[in-house]
């Protein structure tokens, strides 16, 4: 016969009731799967990483609310805006230049930056002067290697953060919200310190743009917007830099703007937080939870009035 | 126009975006701070209301409906219901009726102190917003008491741009709104001075002539 007949259906050939029932689910599972065949191509593609004694064993904040929920004013002041619109960010070519207080100033490519040291997971606290936070599984190398590739004067004393601008791809710097390019900065022994990192990646993958791809700072101790994204320049200085939160609220946002329950925000107390996800507030801690590595870069100083 | 037709369905409306915030919770669709998202939406509901209960007499005087002015209650009303959720939801989801820290925080943020005193102005005049309370008051009384209403517009926007961390843009386009709404009345003012101070120069003026009536 021409027209072949098909035999009737194997018993192993239809899909198991329950899995029928479930067809959302299988669904996510296979994408799941997948997904897991490409994580080691990402890391390949970030190089091997290892684990950190540095990392916290808190639960980590969903990847959809930490890549979701963002302060990154150059792609807009809502929190939503920077998920939607920072796709546009060019992150290569991608250089930074190192200059200042140094014997012989340097830039590098991103592809550079990306060897400098072996990457490293540390799951860290982020918590935000508006009083919430987050735990987020970063991936970087501390930010002492990178300034390490310049001889700093004996004259430094701090390391201004300078991030990208980018007229034509972030929408919010025609906003004069803060004065542009955004500016951050730390002491030098800050800086140094091995908590502080360069992130280039965070759940096990590349950073996405709306996180400060390529490369950001991750200073855990101090509240997020210390913390600036997308640099292009870093700068030894002998003065405390002026940062673009100083300049815009001097009463509120000091040079040091360590995470500190006992002083407030005008705004906002800093007494507790909402974790993102949790529905009770929880009590906020001394350096963020970091006070035992850090503690001693603040010894003697009046926390109250540099603050 | 009938009032008593456009009323049922205006008051479903003015619930809409109860409504529709009671429905992304359910659905999850709030975002990662789904309790920051209700806070302020409430307040910016109650702001909103605010500033259509105050175009209400604009509208009608512009387009003559004077009908118009018998929604106003109910627009007034719903004011100080999304007020009520905003505050509830700051004490309840924020502070965790932690009245120690609630006080403090209303001592030490300005923004908080405005907000509460905005609120505070707001219940007088949700009593006595029926027609006992105007007969108790006298129409004169009642229309000086909620005259606060003015006020409580500047607090108002006042909590609203001290609350917002650097980018003010929203906030200045609603002073812009409640300047322009405030502004009718100013003009007004003048315009009925003017006619005032035009009608000096007559010997009497009619509106004060109180007609005698001869009482046994």
């Amino acid at each position: 016969m021409l027209i072949h007949r098909p035999d009737n259906i194997t018993p192993f050939e239809i899909t198991p009731r329950p899995l029928f029932d479930r067809r959302r689910e299988f669904l996510r599972l296979s994408v799941g799967a997948v997904l897991a065949g490409v994580l080691p191509a990402a890391q390949a593609k970030l190089g091997p990483i290892r684990p950190s004694a540095y990392s916290i064993g808190e639960t980590q904040t969903p990847f959809k609310h930490v890549t979701g929920y963002n302060n990154f004013y150059e792609f807009g002041t809502d929190k939503e805006d920077p998920a939607r619109t920072a796709h546009s960010l060019r992150i290569r070519p991608w250089t930074v230049s190192i200059e200042g207080l140094v014997r012989q100033p340097k830039t590098l490519g991103i592809e550079d930056i990306l060897k400098l040291a072996p990457l490293e997971e540390r799951i860290y606290r982020l918590r935000c002067v508006e009083g919430w936070s987050m735990v987020i599984p970063w991936l970087g190398f501390p930010v002492a290697s990178l300034l390490k590739q310049v001889e700093p004067l004996g004259s430094a004393k701090y390391v201004e953060f300078i991030s990208a601008v980018q007229p034509d791809t972030m929408p919010g710097v025609k906003n004069r919200v803060l004065d542009w390019p955004y500016v951050e900065g730390l002491r030098l022994d800050e800086a140094m310190h091995p908590l502080a990192i360069i992130a280039v990646g965070l759940y096990g993958d590349v950073l996405p743009n709306q996180n400060g791809a390529p490369l950001r700072l991750v200073v855990p101790w101090k509240y997020g917007f210390k913390s600036g994204k997308s640099i292009v320049r870093i700068r030894f200085t002998d003065s405390e830099p002026r940062t673009s939160w100083m300049k815009s609220a001097p009463r509120e946002y000091g040079f040091y703007s360590n995470v500190n329950p006992e002083v407030d925000h005008p705004r906002w107390s800093q007494a507790n937080e909402r974790r993102i996800g949790e529905f009770s507030k929880r009590k906020t801690l001394m350096f963020n939870g970091y006070a035992e590595q850090v503690g001693q870069l603040y010894t003697g100083m009046d926390l109250r009035k540099q603050f | 126009m009938n009032p008593a037709l456009i009323k049922p369905p205006l008051f479903l409306a003015c619930l809409a975006p109860l409504a529709y915030f009671a429905w992304s919770a359910e659905a999850d669709t709030l975002g990662a701070n789904p309790i920051e998202a209700v806070t302020r939406g409430m307040g910016f509901w109650a702001l909103n209301f605010l500033l259509i209960t105050l175009a209400v007499t604009p509208l009608r005087k512009f387009s003559g409906w004077t009908w118009l002015v018998r929604l106003r209650r109910m627009l007034g009303l719903f004011v100080f219901f999304y007020a009520v959720l905003h505050l509830g939801t700051y004490l309840w989801f924020d502070q965790f009726f932690d009245w120690s820290a609630i006080a403090k925080d209303i001592l030490k943020r300005p923004f908080i102190t405005v907000g509460m005193a905005t609120f505070a102005l707001l219940v007088p005049l949700t009593v006595t917003s029926n027609a006992r309370a105007i007969r108790a008051l006298g129409g004169r009384r009642w229309q000086q008491l909620h005259r606060s209403v003015y006020l409580i517009g500047l607090l108002a926007v006042l909590h609203y741009s001290w609350m917002v961390k650097a980018d003010v843009s929203k906030p200045l386009l609603y002073a812009l709104m409640l300047g322009v709404l405030l502004g009718f009345r100013v003009w007004w003012r003048v315009q009925e001075r003017g006619r005032q101070m035009a009608g000096a120069g007559l010997p009497k003026p009619s509106r004060r002539i109180i007609p005698l009536v001869v009482r046994k």
